[in-house]
């Protein structure tokens, strides 16, 4: 431990802490701008500089550690002054217009020159040249409004190890991009949109699609649906004042229909179609080893993240046999929307606007691919971020907070426990392992309130396993069988189990990779700012959700079962094979221009 | 693709005066083999790369990105940040304008200006048939003689911006071989 002062506050802190941790730990906050929590401090912002006793100049305190007897000033005048510099030159060569821009009600940048009580600047600065790269389907870049605080080089570099973003140039002609001058997709970004979630300021933002969505609502010909992911009813309040961890699942539906959407459905409907399909397949690949002894596409790796997707494509071209063949649930359940819903409701298609609510940028890139048409139309046509459902709902008037509790419509609004946990990291597994275990063994997993302990939490690499004993007859090849599972979050946690799958292909049969910190909880498209603890919240807020329902486990869904007997047959019938599931194929790091 | 304003034009000719990017590619391999378990690999590639071509196409660059596994906006990262490396070809001859202070006061700058609107390029350019590249030097040690141009290895002493047109006129293409001897 390490005595030192703040303020006059004398404390006791850890011998690691930084200055900014020791402060933050008796509730003095001190401003930061390149800072992020749980990566090495770059220091590049400056603007967190605190006064040292004895110390000839001002130190940036999310890089500076404690030390004994240290005696701190965070809001002397020579800091106040000094940061106030700092901010003023930042803004000297920003080029924004914050009445017009993204992020004018939560950028950090706004809100620190409001809080220092800049009201004019003493710097006129050359205002670099600004351009606008919306050369990605799923985020638009801004570098006239970057202070390149480089948050996004981090995440996007050792957070996701994809490394697209970097400095480029020196000094003046400094600019964070792509290699060069090239826009964003002459390299292989994922679209996680991680970047797009740590920028402080409106450079990186999602693709708009809310300017569609309302046009489609306001067209009397559409019959527009709505589906929302599991992941936004544990977040979307936090865009109302709600504390992170708020589960508004009834007020969402109810936005949503007062929003004007004619059928308010869930994703979740189609995450539990996921289990089904998944399922299926991976006890296929296993019976296919076991009793069949082919080797080979183990282990199955999860599909539902269209972040990983992408970055296997680019990256790790020898999983792609191993990878799941499931569309994802939103791509599953355009493709059902278009063609099953609209036959039971007698729907033309044609008419018909499929719009989703996701946690993810990466999901406005996937429902634009070209594999994913199976209905003979873009199966989901639009793709709206929580934090621009939020946009939405504030547009349309909305007191979020005074709506009644609504109940998603039928069938497709229709889901169990199972579905809710597919928001966060381990969910998808825990998920799928319920019903692999009920269907070969005809019991539910033993655990306490169906849970699987070990692939909880923020651990970034989780393994657990799970016996099959008292197989059914048609699994009995099972019997005995020690099922391992691994579960990845984050992109570079990824990278790490890969690498150890590799050279140990053996060791598990089923693998959840999730693109984002988290799970979807902490997807791109979130309310900002998510941190650990905003996950745990969030995540504590899914479970709860996944407890208090009836059914738990997604073979027991009563619309899924329906569907598979009114319209797709059988897991991995023909009908499936054509709507539900899909292919995958390597692609380059850069495309050379 | 490409709504940016600023996208670099990069000309796909090959390098004049250096050998093939194909011919090129083992060598580099071998000096990424041997550099390869070193921390920062990656700039002592470059060097030797860009001493082998004289200078760094985009192509090798992603080449050297996909073989250190290191992202290639970090490789242009480093790229653009250190003034040394360059991506455009370098002309056949690199004309060197000294702008230290003796040759600056006796009329340098003049001269600058006369043999950049001479070749239609500025300094840090190359002409369109990759003959001459400009560039500026600090002193070569012939402040007596100043102004100075430096052609290759060959100093011009003395040079006045009306007699650029002559100056450069043996080391245009068509008379390469008188090229090798300026007027010492
Ligand atoms: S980034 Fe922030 S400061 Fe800049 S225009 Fe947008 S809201 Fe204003
Ligand atoms: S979306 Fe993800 S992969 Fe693409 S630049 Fe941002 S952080 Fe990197
Ligand atoms: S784009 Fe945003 S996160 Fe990246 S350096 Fe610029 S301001 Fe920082
Ligand atoms: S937050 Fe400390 S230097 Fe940026």
């Amino acid at each position: 431990m390490c005595r030192l002062t703040i303020n006059g506050k004398e404390l006791h802190v850890a011998d690691n802490s930084t200055i900014l941790q020791a402060a933050a730990s008796v509730g003095i906050s001190i401003p930061t701008l390149c800072y992020l929590e749980g990566l090495t401090p770059m220091g590049a912002c400056r603007v967190c500089l605190v006064e040292i006793e004895g110390a000839p100049t001002l130190s940036a305190s999310c890089s500076t550690p404690v030390r004994e007897g240290m005696v701190v000033q965070t809001n002397s005048k020579r800091v106040r002054e000094a940061r106030k510099t700092v901010v003023e030159l930042l803004l000297s060569e920003h080029d924004g217009d914050c009445q017009l821009c993204e992020r004018s009600d939560d950028c950090e940048l706004r809100q620190l020159a409001d809080e220092l009580g800049i009201r004019s600047n003493r710097y006129e600065g050359a205002k670099p040249f600004s351009t606008v790269d919306n050369s990605s389907v799923a985020l638009v870049r801004n570098n006239g409004k970057c202070i390149k605080c480089r948050r996004c080089v981090q995440v996007c570099s050792d957070i996701q190890h994809v490394g697209v973003l970097s400095a480029q140039y020196r000094g003046y002609h400094t600019t964070i991009g792509p290699a060069f001058t090239n826009t964003l997709d002459s390299v292989a970004c994922v679209q996680c949109g991680q970047c797009a979630a740590v920028c402080p300021v409106g450079a990186i933002v999602e693709t708009n699609h809310i300017e569609p969505v309302l046009a489609a609502l306001d067209n009397p010909k559409t019959h527009v649906v709505v589906q929302t992911a599991p992941a936004i009813r544990a977040a979307l309040g936090e865009c109302f004042g709600l504390p992170p961890g708020t589960l508004v699942t009834g007020k969402m539906v109810s936005a949503l229909r007062e929003l004007g959407f004619d059928a308010v459905f869930d994703t979740d409907f189609t995450a539990d179609l996921t289990i089904m399909e998944e399922g299926t397949e991976l006890l296929t690949r296993l019976r296919n080893k076991f009793v069949l002894g082919q080797p080979g596409r183990l282990p199955q790796f999860t599909s539902c993240s269209p972040g990983w997707i992408n970055y296997a494509e680019h990256y790790f071209p020898d999983t792609l046999d191993k990878i799941s063949t499931c569309k994802s649930p939103q791509q599953m359940f355009g493709a059902l929307a278009k063609t099953y819903y609209a036959q039971k409701a007698g729907i033309d298609p044609a008419n018909m606007v499929v719009v989703s609510v996701m946690p993810c940028t990466a999901k406005k890139f996937e429902a634009a691919r070209p594999e994913m048409r199976s209905s003979g139309f873009q199966d989901v046509d639009y793709v709206l971020t929580t934090r621009e459902l939020g946009d939405l709902i504030k547009m349309g008037g909305i007191d979020f907070n005074a709506l009644p509790e609504g109940t998603m419509d039928a069938p497709l609004g229709i889901s169990t426990g199972a579905a809710d946990i597919f928001a966060n990291t381990g969910g998808v597994m825990e998920a799928a392992l319920r019903t692999v275990h009920a269907v070969t063994t005809g019991r539910s997993l033993g655990t306490e309130d169906l849970h699987i302990a070990p692939l909880a939490g923020l651990e970034g690499i989780k393994t657990a396993s799970v016996v099959l004993t008292g197989t059914v007859d048609a699994w009995s090849f099972l019997e005995g069988k020690e099922v391992k599972v691994a579960v990845a979050h984050g992109l570079g946690n990824a990278a790490t189990l890969i690498d150890h799958i590799r050279s140990n292909p053996d060791e598990f049969q089923f693998v959840e990779i999730m693109t984002c910190p988290g799970g979807c909880i902490g997807g791109g498209g979130q309310p900002r700012f998510t941190t650990d603890e905003v996950r745990k919240a969030r995540i504590a807020a899914i479970y709860k959700e996944d407890e208090g329902r009836e059914l738990r486990q997604s073979h027991e869904n009563p619309a899924v079962q329906a569907l598979y007997k009114e319209f797709l047959g059988k897991p991995l019938g023909e009908k499936s094979h054509h709507l539900l599931h899909t292919d995958y194929a390597a692609k380059p790091r850069v495309n050379t221009p | 693709m490409a709504q940016v304003a600023t996208t670099e034009q990069y000309s796909s000719a090959p390098p004049v005066h250096t050998l093939d990017l194909k011919d090129v590619i083992p060598v580099i391999d071998d000096i990424i083999e041997r550099y390869r378990s070193t921390r920062g690999a990656l700039i002592p590639v470059l060097q030797s790369a860009q001493n082998l071509l004289g200078h760094l196409p985009k192509d090798l660059l992603v080449h050297i990105s996909n073989k250190l596994d290191i992202p290639y906006s970090e490789v242009a990262g480093v790229v653009t940040f250190y003034s040394f490396f360059t991506t455009t070809p370098r002309g056949v001859h690199t004309v060197r304008v000294c702008l230290g202070t003796a040759c600056y006061v006796r009329g340098g700058k003049e001269v600058l200006e006369a043999i950049s609107k001479e070749l239609g390029i500025e300094v840090g350019q190359t002409t369109d048939d990759r003959q001459f590249s400009l560039e500026i030097g600090r002193c070569f040690g012939a402040c007596g003689l100043a102004p100075v141009v430096m052609v290759d290895d060959t100093v011009h002493q003395r040079v006045k911006p009306s007699r650029i047109k002559n100056l450069l006129e043996p080391y245009r293409a068509d008379q390469g071989e008188e090229a090798e001897h300026g007027d010492r």
